[in-house]
């Protein structure tokens, strides 16, 4: 029966096998040796140039432990990243459940449409477009003026706010697609069972629908958190004086100081640092869902 | 983190192939008549209606390429051998590139212009080594203050106003730790090329950070941050005020602040195994004719040439010439000397531990 089974398998390998080998192939040249190239900087003193010297070295780990500043803004990176994730929870999980329970057909459609805008827009185009809008004298300025009786000065560009909402609302609509797949698929007899049992809204809530949709919030907060740690754009232009982090140091040391060896190695051991957290949060959230 | 690994692997993978093909290929096939230039992007050398004027007087094909930092354009001549033709390098890295033999002694002797550069600057000791000539020199400025002219009935004379409390929030300065280390310098009274006391260019950039608004990085940063009327006061390069205010009409002053300002020197080089030394030759007599730098300070906006009867042949009320080539002016600027890269790696510690207290 197992040899069987092997053999089965087998053959259904080798007909996929031309299938996979475009996006092996790819992988290998696009993804895997560039990467390892970084890793191999990472370990040198200076890059492998025509007429430079350069050495194996463990120098630019040791860098990241033996300057405050490094764990310092990776602490600051981590905490942003919590942040963010955790205010597109807060916006996003709730407009999944309304597309994926409440609205039915146009409506519906409607809203999706504008939930997945930000994606067809540039970055770069989204992060000024929030510089108009939060500077003093800018749009949410003027409106909120024109509005109230009394006066109030509203500038937020330039700051930690700024950053956070910039983020959140490039992210967001993760959030809300990964949920809204996992809240759709739950049974509505689920939820009118629990209903007719007894339970109140709030308890088949928490106790049928959160647990429910664990895997999309679990799926959507390290689709957002990953990438939020080691953003670089969104902190340097609505940051201002306050937007140096983790990202933006990496970017400075390949663009702006061209020490690739140490800005590979920042990289990697955000990569390290990310992957353990990841790895120590699963148990917990598998628990939890 | 998706994003900067990305571009950093792309990056990686272009300078691995353009590495191997520097070795692979040293012959590449390269046209004879072609002028690999490498310069700023918007600087001069690639305006359109230069390279045309260009290539028409002299038959030559000029190939513009770019750099973004000063040690990119090193080691894109490194890893490029006989790829580039000229090659545009501030003064204070002309000692690293000649001691790396990235470039070669310039026959001046061919070029009609260098006659006409100002005597200080041609005998530059950051040009010339050994009787031989390394660079020519092409345009110098300043890193100096501008303001906003609304912010102020009387342009102020000290670097302090920087500091002043009525500018909390409203002050900018680029982000770049040499050029800030070099402004706490200044501000501390310290010669910007022998600083001694980088303890006390520490406690004035610290408390300089609460009265910043942002760090600007491009012209744009600066113009936009005036345009909309955020900012009163900041560090600014000469030739971008200029700009700011002939070109765009912003309301923009230069000041050179009585504590000095820091200067610094372009100038124009030719690498090691140019295969077209003539038509590098050709594109530098260019570059530092006063017809083109008239024609460049007119449609554009420029620095100041250090070819005398440049300056000379712009009107005597010319920002260039009235305010930058006034003695009083020369007096109290310094230009910028060659840094090793140990007080690089310094200042950008400093500056890096400056900008994450802030928090």
């Amino acid at each position: 029966m197992a040899d069987q089974l092997a053999i089965g398998s087998r053959r259904g390998l080798r007909p996929a096998l031309p299938l996979l080998l475009p996006a092996y192939l790819w992988l290998t040249v696009a993804i895997f040796l560039p990467l390892s190239a970084m890793v191999f900087f990472s370990f040198m003193t200076d890059l492998p140039l025509a007429g430079k010297e350069w050495s194996f070295t463990l120098g630019n780990y040791a860098a990241f432990f033996s300057q405050s500043l490094y764990s310092k803004l990776l602490l600051a990176s981590l905490r942003l990243g919590l942040e963010v994730t955790l205010w597109c929870v807060v916006i996003g999980y709730p407009a999944a459940y309304v597309l994926a329970k409440v609205l039915k057909g146009r409506s519906r459609e409607a809203i999706f449409l504008l939930v997945i805008l930000p994606f067809w827009s540039n970055g770069l185009v989204r992060i000024f477009s929030w510089a108009m809008v939060l500077r003093e004298g800018g749009i949410l300025d003027t409106a909120l003026n024109a509005v109230l009786p009394f006066k109030i000065n509203i500038d937020l560009m330039y700051s930690y706010p700024a950053v956070i909402i910039g983020l959140v609302h490039s992210y967001v609509p993760y959030m809300v697609l990964t949920c809204y797949l996992t809240l759709q698929a739950i049974d509505d007899s689920l939820i009118e069972a629990g209903r007719s049992l007894g339970a109140s809204r709030r308890q088949v809530l928490w106790r049928v629908i959160v647990p429910l949709s664990m895997p999309g919030l679990i799926a959507g907060s390290a689709l957002i958190f990953v990438p939020v740690v080691g953003s670089f754009m969104e902190p340097r232009i609505l940051g201002g004086r306050t937007g140096t982090f983790y990202g933006t140091v990496i970017e400075d040391q390949f663009v702006a100081v061209f020490n690739w060896p140490l800005g590979a190695a920042l990289s990697f051991i955000l990569l390290a640092v990310v992957l353990i957290i990841l790895a120590l949060a699963a148990p917990v959230l598998r628990r939890a869902g | 983190m998706r994003m900067p690994r990305l571009t950093a692997l792309l990056t990686a993978t272009a300078v691995f192939v353009s590495a191997f093909t520097a070795y692979a290929f040293p012959l590449a096939a390269q046209a004879a008549e072609e002028v690999h230039v490498l310069n700023w992007k918007g600087y001069g050398a690639d305006e359109p209606w230069a390279v045309a004027n260009f290539e028409k007087a002299t038959g030559f094909k000029v190939v513009n390429d770019f750099f973004n930092s000063e040690q990119e354009m090193l080691t894109k001549i490194r890893t490029n051998p006989g790829l580039y033709d000229v090659v545009m390098i501030n003064a204070a890295f002309n000692d690293q590139a000649m001691a790396g033999k990235l470039i070669q002694p310039i026959d001046v002797s061919k070029l009609s212009n260098y006659a006409d550069i100002a005597k200080d600057k041609a005998g530059s000791p950051m040009l010339d080594h050994d009787g031989k000539v390394y660079g020519v020199p092409w345009v110098w400025g300043l890193t100096a203050l501008a303001i906003n002219d609304k912010s102020f009935d009387k342009p102020p004379t000290s670097i302090a106003e920087m500091w002043n409390p009525a500018h909390k929030g409203r002050v900018i300065i680029r982000d770049d730790a040499v050029e800030a280390v070099q402004f706490g310098a200044l501000a501390s009274g310290q010669n910007i090329n022998d600083i001694k006391d980088l303890e006390a260019v520490k406690a004035k950039l610290t408390s300089l950070m609460p009265q910043i608004k942002t760090f600007w990085s491009s012209e744009n940063d600066w113009n936009q941050m005036v345009a909309s009327n955020q900012i009163d006061i900041g560090t600014y390069w000469s030739g971008s005020a200029d700009r700011a205010k002939t070109h765009f009409k912003l309301p923009v002053s230069l000041v050179i602040p009585q504590e000095g300002s820091v200067a610094w020197l372009d100038a124009f080089s030719i690498p090691v195994g140019s295969k077209n030394v003539a038509g590098a030759e050709a594109f530098i007599n260019y570059m530092i004719d006063p017809k083109f730098y008239v024609e460049w300070v007119t449609k554009v906006g420029a620095p100041v040439s250090a070819n005398t009867k440049a300056v000379e042949a712009l009107p005597g009320d010319a920002f260039n010439r009235k305010v930058m080539g006034d003695p009083e002016v020369a007096k109290r600027i310094q230009f910028q000397a060659p840094i090793t890269d140990e007080q690089r790696e310094k200042y950008l510690a400093l500056w890096q531990e400056l900008k994450v207290n802030v928090k």
